[in-house]
């Protein structure tokens, strides 16, 4: 009997063994699945654009020689007390709670040995990152853990958090797991219970009432403090304009690529938008404004490397922030602790249930044995290491492009490798000079 | 007494002399007159001062207030007293929305009617209303008692913590996880002192008000409470 070659088993595109896996875990558990981080998705991203570089039509820098400035005001709008940073990298809202205190520390001393500043969190400002931080961005968010009127005036500025990338429209979420003592008095909560943060601020709707809420602030700290609006990937264009009419000096943009410390995964995955898509909506809002340059932008989400800082720049924004990434930098998801990563049965780079404090690193724990392994000295050595590194690779582009000052990179110097790219960023497809979707709309 | 005209001199020149008062100073008492709905009237004050408003007030009156003693002769406008740390508010007329938001010492005190979300994610404050207050009151609430005369709006007490709630009147509907609970011996000795100090004890007594508290069911994640999430 003749044997006829058999069909190989194929996976369906739609139900794919990972897409079913979570189909078992949820009629096994009943419980959608809860994770920190960003989303893992592909998207159009940073990746997906180049640098054209310098040619006969424009000169290039000398490395090591010709001046590239990296300096950046922020709050100059209103604020008495703008600040005033060496790189244009910031360090993102990370709270304590969701990070150990010695890993806000760690961060404080990163980013002030770097010349740049660090954020609070939703759980209220510690010792620990006040006193390592030279420059602190206080958080206003919508739970007001810990928010009392001191910790306003001795922050350097104050950001309203109205959403971010990784969950527009959604609050958060701190499992009992997290909350200690410590934690828990902060935040004036018994402790182990889950705290939920609220998704909208308990006493303000819409621009109208943030704008007397921006007042209020201003009044409180005696017009000293530059005030951020945070917003999340959603409707950039509009929000960046709505926050600009409400008086902010200060736009920070988050994409859906950015992290939390825990929430559903199915909002981490389909709510928002990636940073690329967002940026040139909020720089076009503050161009139609006449406010560009005049309100900052500031950009996260997926920021890594100081090419992904240049192409940021490049399209507009004055500055941005990193969070994923300077966890990384500190030590977290290190392969050194595969053994341990393989015990919570994930493995290193992987690892992101965050919220169950039980992190190897001791950096997303408040287990006092595990951050016991966290040198906060060590690893603020190693995020000022990592800051460095980024501001010299976006110099090195920068001056490449023939640019004196990051701030001088311009959409012309970018050109992109994907149709989708193009559209979303407003560059070029590489090689042609069409730019989808420019005809109408924007 | 100094006395501030706001019409004239404008917002941020009152609040500039108030945050010049240091715990020692001897300017204690302050009137303001002419407030016209302005916003942000005495936000961020610090010291152990006594300051009158004569009229109605705007959004955030005495926010994030410490130690001063702020009389709003007329009503207030959104956020009263919003995270106040310690000290006193009194508003004589009614309170919009928010009325003592995240408040987290001191004492309001409302002696017309509160409107929605009165003492949402308080964390400490005592507010006493000495009408009735409106919606999803105390959403959120984490410490901290309020104390209603009048009756309660629908919600109240969602998603409570361990915030104290006492209403005399009837209250619309409970928001998830706030049930109503014994009134003790403790809680009429503290409802007492609330009264007293709220200027309310010749209005009502102790023992016409029902308190409520949180279930506690829905303080870790259950899957059998997801109709309540």
């Amino acid at each position: 009997m003749t044997e006829f070659p058999k069909t190989p088993p194929r996976y369906s595109a739609t139900f794919t063994p990972a897409i079913n896996a979570e189909i078992r875990r949820a009629a096994a558990s009943g419980i959608y699945d809860i994770r920190g981080g960003g989303t893992k998705r592909h998207l159009p991203h940073f990746d997906d654009l180049l640098f054209l570089g310098a040619s006969i039509s424009r000169y290039p820098l000398e490395g090591y020689r010709e001046k590239c400035a990296t300096d950046v005001w922020l709050g100059t709008r209103f604020a008495k007390k703008p600040i005033h940073l060496d790189i244009p990298i910031t360090i993102a809202g990370m709270s304590f709670g969701a990070l150990s205190g010695p890993a806000k520390e760690a961060l404080g001393r990163g980013a002030t040995e770097a010349g740049t500043s660090t954020t609070t969190g939703d759980g209220g400002m510690t010792e620990e990152e006040r006193g390592h931080s030279k420059t602190l961005v206080y958080q206003y968010l919508p739970s007001r853990y810990g928010m009392n009127p001191d910790d306003l005036r001795r922050a350097d500025a104050i950001e309203v958090v109205v959403g971010q990338g990784a969950k527009p429209g959604g609050g958060g979420m701190l499992l009992g797991q997290k909350i200690s003592d410590r934690v828990a008095m902060m935040r004036n909560l018994p402790k182990g219970i889950d705290q939920r943060s609220a998704c909208r601020h308990p006493d303000w709707t819409g621009p109208d009432d943030l704008e007397i809420k921006i007042m209020e602030l201003r009044e409180i700290t005696d017009w000293e403090k530059p005030i951020y609006v945070k917003v999340g990937g959603a409707r950039p264009y509009y929000d960046t304009a709505l926050a600009v009419k409400a008086g902010a000096d200060v736009v920070v943009l988050d994409g859906m690529q950015g992290g939390t410390a825990a929430t559903q995964d199915v909002f981490i995955e389909h709510v928002g938008m990636p940073i690329l898509a967002c940026i040139p909506q909020a720089v076009k809002a503050l161009q139609d404004l006449g406010m560009h340059r005049k309100v900052q932008l500031i950009v996260s989400g997926g920021i890594r490397t100081g090419a992904d800082v240049a192409k940021a720049m490049a399209l507009g924004a004055d500055a941005v922030a990193i969070g994923t990434a300077a966890l990384i930098a500190l030590g977290d998801n290190d392969p050194a602790y595969e053994e341990e990563y393989q015990k919570l049965g994930t493995t290193a780079d992987a690892y992101d249930d965050w919220h169950e404090g039980r992190d190897p690193a001791g950096i997303t724990t408040q287990d006092p044995e595990l951050f016991k392994r966290f040198d906060p000295v060590l690893g603020g050595r190693r995020l000022k290491n990592y800051l460095k590194v980024m501001t010299l690779e976006a110099q090195t582009i920068a001056r490449a492009c023939g640019k004196n000052h990051l701030h001088n990179l311009e959409p012309e110097d970018l050109c992109s490798l994907t149709i989708e790219a193009a559209a979303m960023a407003g560059v070029p497809l590489a090689g042609t000079n069409w730019i989808p979707g420019r005809n109408g709309g924007f | 007494m100094q006395s501030f005209d706001l019409g004239k001199e404008g917002l941020r020149a009152l609040n500039s002399a108030l945050h010049a008062l240091k715990g020692q100073t001897n300017m204690t008492d302050w009137e303001v007159i002419n407030p016209k709905g302005a916003h942000a009237i005495a936000a961020g004050v610090d010291a152990p001062v006594s300051i009158t408003v004569h009229g109605s007030t705007g959004y955030y009156c005495a926010g994030m207030n410490k130690h001063a003693t702020i009389h709003i002769k007329g009503s207030a406008g959104p956020g009263v007293a919003e995270n106040m740390m310690s000290g006193t508010v009194i508003v004589e007329g009614n309170a919009s929305q928010y009325a003592g938001a995240t408040g987290r010492g001191g004492l309001l005190v409302i002696k017309g009617n509160a409107a929605s979300r009165c003492g949402v994610s308080m964390k400490g404050i005592d507010i006493v209303v000495h009408g009735s207050i409106g919606h999803m009151s105390a959403f959120m609430a984490q410490s901290g008692n309020l104390v209603v005369l009048g009756d309660a709006g629908d919600a109240l007490g969602d998603s409570l913590y361990e915030a104290r709630l006492f209403v005399r009147g009837s209250v619309k509907s409970l928001g998830a996880d706030c049930i109503e609970k014994e009134m003790r011996d403790e809680h009429y000795s503290l409802l007492e002192e609330l009264l007293r100090k709220g200027e309310a004890d010749g209005k009502a007594k102790p023992e016409e008000f029902r308190r409520y508290g949180s279930a506690r069911k829905l303080y870790n994640f259950n899957i059998d409470n997801a109709s309540a999430y």
